[in-house]
Parts: C-alpha cells; sequence; structure tokens
C-alpha cells in the first residue's frame, strides 16, 4: 500500500519504505518489470505516479532485460534514473548490469535478495547479488528496513558523485526485510531534495548540439584502459560512501559508515555477516556476552567496493572468524564473504583462525541458537587454535 | 516529400571512414534515413555490423548522439532515451520547443530473433520512435550464420548445402506482419535501390507520432556471395520478383509502393548470389519451386489486400 501521509514515524515494510523512499528522490524516469518480492516497491511507486504524487516517467518493461536497457537509455540520454527487482529478475538483467557501469551511469537498483532457481523459491538469500558482485556496481547491504530506506538516498548521491559515476545496488533481504513492518524514521521530503540535489548529467545524448558516441567499440588497444578507469572509480567510491554517510549522520542523526561493529572490539571471536541476519546474531552476542563470553560481530555495509583494509584492522586481533555466507559458491572455496575477508586477513603474520559458515539459502530459518552454535565453535577453535571443518553448511 | 537536390543539401550525419564492406547495404539505408529527418536524430544500434562498423573506437562515424548497449535490446534501449526525453521536457529541462527524433537501428539478427521481445515491448508501450531493420537475411557479423530472416534454402555457416540437408529448411519470418500485428501506426518495407521510396517512407514514419517501423532489404555481398557492384542491383531484382514487396500499412491501410510491371522469377534473384548456387541444380528443383510458390503466395496475398484496412 502506498504511503499518502506525511509524517516523521510510519509503520512500513521494507518494499514499501523503498518505494517511498522513491517518491520522495522522484526520478526522472523508472523502468521495471514485477517480480517477487519486490513487485511492491514498482507497485507502490505505480500509484505514486498514478496519483500524481511524482512526475517519474514509468516504464512498465516486458523483461527485466529490457527493463535495465531502458534504465541504461535513459540515464545516457541524460535522466536520473531507479529501479528495483529481485533474484531471476536480476540474473535477466545480468547482461545489462556490465554495460550499465561499463558505460559508468549512475543508475541506483535496489534488490530485494532472493535465492535462484532451480528449485524455484521466492525466498531470501543473497545468491543473486552475490552472483553479480564482480559486475562493477557499488554494493550495499541493508539490515533493515530503516536502513534500506536511509541507503537509497545515500545510494543516489554516491552513484552520481563526480569521482564515481557508476550504479549502485541497494540490497534488502526478502520477505525478512522487505515485508517486515517496521517502524521508522522517514525524512521531510524538502529534506530529501536538499540531501540529493539536482541531477545533471556529464555527456547528455539529449544534448543534440553536442553529439557523444556512447558504446563503440574497443579493441585490445584500448579496453583495458577503460576497465583500468573503472576500476580507479569503484575503488574511489569507498571514501564518497564513508562522506555521503557521514553527512547523512550530520543532517539526520543516523551515521552509516562502510560496516556496523557490534561489540567486536574487546571480542575473542567474531560473526562476520551481511544484512538481515546481523540482528539474530546481535541477539546471540548479548546472551553470550552475558555468560561472560567475549564475541562480537562484524556486519559489512558495503561489499562492492570490499573495504579490505577497514574489514582487516577490525578483525586482525581477533582470535577465530566466522564468515557467514546467504549463498554457496559452488565448489569454490568458500563462499564471498569467507572468500573476501579470509584473502584480505593472510597478509597479516598474526591472523585469525577463518571459517565459512553457508546458512539460510531459500529462507531457511536462521536462529539465535543458530549463530550461538557458531560462536561456540569458534570459541572452542580460540581455544585449541583447531579447526575441525573450514566449510560447512548449517541451519539444514 | 524531399528531392534528391534537397536531400544532398542536407547534412551528412553518417559519415565516410566507417569499415563497413564495400557494397554493404546498411550505409546508404542509414544516411538516407538520417537525411529523411526534419529534426536532430539519437540513435541506437544493436550489436551488429553497423555497429561494429562504425564505433571502432576512437573513432566514430556518428555525427548523431548515439548509443550501443547490447544486441537483443536496441528497442528497450530507445525507450529509455525516449522516456527520458519525455521526463525531462516535462521538467523543463529541455526547450519545450525542442523536437528531437528517436531511432533504433538493427540487423534481421538483432531483429527477428534476439531482439524481437524487446521490440514487441517497446511496439506495445507506445514509445514514439523509428524502429529500422536492415535485414540482409543472416548473421552476417558473425560469419553469415541462419537468422529467422534467412530465406528458404539459403546455404549459411549454420545451414550450409549438405549432400544430405540442401541449405536453409525454413521459409523466412514475415516479421513486418508481425510487427503489424501491433497495431502501430506505421510500418512498411522499402529498399535502398528505390531511395525515393525509402526516403518517403523514412520522412513518413518520423513525422508520425508512436512507434513506426521499417524493414529495409539490405544486400550482403559477404554472406550473399554476390558482387559488391551488384548490391544495389540485387536489391532492385529482390523487389521485382517480389521477395521483397514494397508495402506499407498505415493506419491500418495496406498500400503496395510498387508494383513490379513484369513480376521475374525467384531465379534471376537466386542467380546473383552463390548462397542459392546449389537451388538451380536440376536435381534441386523441388526447393526453387518451393520458395517461387511461396514468393508467389504472399505476394498474391498483399495484392488481394491492396488500399484495405487489414
Amino acid at each position: 500500500m502506498a504511503v499518502t501521509m506525511v509524517k516523521k514515524q510510519a509503520g512500513l515494510t521494507g518494499n514499501s519504505a523503498v518505494a517511498y523512499a522513491m517518491k520522495q528522490i522522484n526520478p526522472d524516469v523508472c523502468a521495471a518489470y514485477p517480480i517477487t518480492p519486490s513487485t511492491q516497491i514498482m507497485e507502490d511507486f505505480s500509484s505514486y505516479v498514478a496519483d500524481g504524487k511524482v512526475d517519474t516517467e514509468l516504464i512498465t518493461a516486458e523483461s527485466e532485460h529490457s527493463a535495465m536497457s531502458a534504465c541504461i537509455g535513459a540515464s545516457a540520454a541524460g535522466a536520473r534514473v531507479m529501479t528495483a527487482t529481485s533474484s531471476q529478475g536480476l540474473a535477466l538483467m545480468w547482461e545489462m548490469l556490465y554495460i550499465a557501469s561499463g558505460l559508468r551511469l549512475p543508475i541506483v537498483l535496489a534488490n530485494v535478495n532472493r535465492a535462484l532457481s532451480a528449485p524455484i523459491n521466492i525466498h531470501c538469500d543473497h545468491s543473486d547479488s552475490m552472483g553479480a558482485r564482480d559486475s562493477g556496481w557499488i554494493q550495499i547491504y541493508s539490515e533493515t528496513v530503516q536502513e534500506a530506506y536511509d541507503n537509497l538516498f545515500q545510494a543516489v548521491r554516491i552513484a552520481e558523485s563526480e569521482k564515481v559515476l557508476l550504479p549502485v545496488m541497494v540490497c534488502l533481504d526478502g520477505f525478512i526485510t522487505s515485508h517486515a513492518i517496521e517502524n521508522i524514521s522517514l525524512l521531510e521530503d524538502a529534506e530529501v531534495s536538499q540531501f540529493v540535489g539536482g541531477y545533471k548529467a556529464q555527456h547528455p545524448m539529449l544534448d543534440t548540439d553536442n553529439p557523444v558516441t556512447y558504446g563503440a567499440m574497443t579493441l585490445p588497444d584500448s579496453y583495458i584502459i577503460f576497465k583500468h578507469q573503472q576500476s580507479e572509480a569503484i575503488g574511489r567510491a569507498k571514501d564518497v560512501v564513508v562522506e555521503v554517510g557521514k553527512e547523512f549522520g550530520n543532517r539526520f542523526g543516523r551515521e552509516y559508515g562502510l560496516m556496523e561493529k557490534y561489540r567486536l572490539d574487546d571480542a575473542d571471536v567474531a560473526i562476520v555477516i551481511l544484512s538481515s541476519a546481523a540482528g539474530t546474531t546481535k541477539v546471540a552476542v548479548d546472551e553470550l556476552r552475558a555468560k561472560g563470553k567475549k564475541v562480537g560481530l562484524l556486519r559489512p555495509r558495503l561489499f562492492r567496493p570490499f573495504p579490505f583494509k577497514e574489514i582487516a584492522d577490525a578483525l586482525k586481533s581477533i582470535k577465530a572468524v566466522a564468515c557467514l555466507d546467504r549463498v554457496d559458491s559452488f565448489s569454490g572455496f568458500g563462499s564471498p564473504l569467507f572468500n573476501e575477508i579470509r584473502s584480505t586477513l593472510y597478509e597479516f603474520e598474526k591472523r585469525p583462525k577463518v571459517i565459512n559458515k553457508i546458512f539460510g539459502l531459500g529462507g531457511r530459518d536462521y536462529k539465535v541458537k543458530d549463530a550461538v552454535g557458531v560462536f561456540e565453535e569458534l570459541l572452542k577453535i580460540a581455544e585449541t587454535g583447531k579447526v575441525e571443518t573450514l566449510i560447512k553448511y548449517i541451519t539444514l | 516529400m524531399a528531392t534528391l537536390k534537397e536531400l544532398a543539401k542536407k547534412d551528412e550525419l553518417f559519415s565516410g571512414g566507417h569499415r563497413l564492406c564495400t557494397g554493404c547495404g546498411i550505409p546508404p539505408i542509414v544516411r538516407l534515413i538520417l537525411r529523411s529527418a526534419n529534426a536532430p536524430v539519437v540513435a541506437t544500434t544493436a550489436t551488429g555490423c553497423l555497429e561494429v562498423g562504425t564505433t571502432i573506437y576512437p573513432y566514430t562515424a556518428w555525427r548523431i548522439p548515439w548509443i550501443h548497449s547490447a544486441f537483443e535490446n536496441a528497442a528497450a534501449t530507445i525507450s529509455g532515451i525516449e522516456t527520458a526525453y519525455k521526463a525531462l521536457k516535462k521538467r523543463g529541462k529541455i526547450p519545450k520547443d525542442k523536437e528531437i527524433k528517436f531511432v533504433a537501428f538493427g540487423g534481421d539478427g538483432g531483429t527477428y530473433d534476439i531482439g524481437i521481445q524487446a521490440l514487441s515491448g517497446a511496439l506495445e508501450r507506445g514509445h514514439n520512435f523509428l524502429y529500422v531493420c536492415y535485414d540482409n537475411g543472416a548473421y552476417m557479423n558473425t560469419g553469415i550464420q541462419r537468422s529467422g530472416a534467412t530465406p528458404l534454402g539459403a546455404a549459411t555457416t549454420t545451414s550450409p548445402a549438405g549432400d544430405v540437408i540442401l541449405g536453409k529448411q525454413e521459409t523466412r519470418k514475415d516479421l513486418t506482419r508481425i510487427v503489424i500485428a501491433h497495431n502501430v501506426p506505421y510500418a512498411a518495407q522499402a529498399s535502398p535501390h528505390n531511395w525515393a521510396d525509402l526516403s518517403k517512407k523514412a520522412e513518413k514514419a518520423l513525422k508520425i507520432v508512436g512507434p513506426t517501423f521499417l524493414n529495409v532489404i539490405s544486400p550482403c555481398p559477404l554472406g550473399w556471395y554476390s558482387k559488391s557492384e551488384e548490391s544495389i542491383e540485387a536489391a532492385k531484382v529482390a523487389v521485382d520478383t517480389c521477395y521483397w514487396p514494397l508495402y506499407e500499412v498505415e493506419n491500418g491501410v495496406l498500400k503496395i509502393t510498387y508494383k513490379p510491371k513484369q513480376k521475374r522469377s525467384i531465379e534471376d534473384w537466386l542467380k546473383m548470389q552463390g548462397r542459392f548456387k546449389h537451388l538451380l541444380k536440376p536435381e534441386n528443383k523441388a526447393i526453387l519451386d518451393k520458395l517461387q510458390k511461396y514468393i508467389d503466395a504472399e505476394w498474391e496475398r498483399l495484392l488481394s489486400l491492396d488500399g484495405k484496412v487489414i
């Protein structure tokens, strides 16, 4: 249901909050295609369009591939562009994700994380966005509805920063966050327009007096140079994420950084986990802390670019770390969080033992007891220095 | 309609020095269409010969804003550009009186086959754009593989004339009819040999508000195994044999825009092209007859609809 009242607090689902953020941003163009569990974002947004609450031009594309293609066209034309999708929809966009980033188009996409088929499953895991982790998109993972809402405004600023000019994917967990109602603080419309500001594209195609060619064919003499520039740009995004998160905090009282550390500073062992499952893990941290166990949590907010230096600094003195991935990199050496973090820590002579748990695929419940189980295993590793199983499925 | 003299005086928007083959049908088609527009044009091109041949970095043959994003999405890409124009105009970021025409170009592979979904979606949504398909009857850019537009019996690298199977076994898809079924305000078939007809159709298509479509036959010496210097003639013979009828459907009314005085036998067209060599052997006459029969039936169908609401 679309939000019609403007007030400082509202009980909203993650999807409605994202749609409401999009309404407040009032982008020039949205192009989308329905898919569970993100459908409600575009349903709500379509109501805003139909009721004249926004004057965005909406393209109801005939597929996600075309939705992203239309976003690319609109963005290259000079428009501020947003979309939303999930799972198979993101998979169908795959080809175009690389083109959006390669053409340096600051499109913002809300991805409501959902498992990939087969077997078909509409519930949460991170196989969709993790599969796209090397597509050149900036990826921000949201723990709560509030964060998903706040992240969307920041995403616009990050994407459009002259230092960056890259697309941003704001991820929130399917059903767990997208359909759960949370009481959140809303910004005023004027605060949003002040924060996101206007958008002026550098080389809009609609400037017919200054014709530009987008997407020229490149041969081995130049392709790598473009990719190097793109690599540098996404690297620069890290500082921009920090700056924008700080500015957001100064203005609205909720500051965001590269990661969240929860009772981590003096911890012996830690879980690293993304998005909503961090909330469950925090309960386990509190329970074990009450029993005198020195456990903590690190929740990366920015996954692409991966803030390896900052994360390594946060984890290097810990004895044992478990990376909990809501995705399986089939037959790889562990899954994405584990890959990144273990490899990040390799350069330190004294480094934590790092293990990998694959959990919660296809919406399988991840409970406090699961987190407690992992912490207990970590405490044992910290004590003995021995790892029994490096990579293991839990919540089976 | 502009005279040849007037057309020649217009700015050249598609520069020379591109890398399309000698005798390729695409450049004259693109040049003429761009010259037929009476407002600035913004264009996109599907992956294919036109894209590869015109933009090898750091060069570009396009003197208009142009984008290539992928193979199957020219229609979706132009949808986005045209929608951005509407959005920015509405918000006063583009002057109210600033008119821009939007054109998507795709080959037959990018249009009949991989791009048909995006094309269908864009036509149904009613974007204000012209889609131009340059139909050379196969995936020429990747090396002459059969497409949905490849004529019956033609040899391609994926439908070779073998000992047992003699070229493509199926008749081509009639894309123009598929487009017409979307009830678009204007759709037409054209040929580069008849520049006046092509230019008139392009001018009309670009003037009409809503999605419009031109399917233009585009000779390809490489894939047709034809002589470069005979490309325009090959296009003419395709029309005179009624393999490629010139017609238009405007607001539901079909009109044949050129009727050959003497309809020529399809053999006249086939013998200009090495891809049909095997069809001219007496033992393969059955395939040739089948092709002739198909062309005759299609031409009769068009004649029966000429001047009528379809």
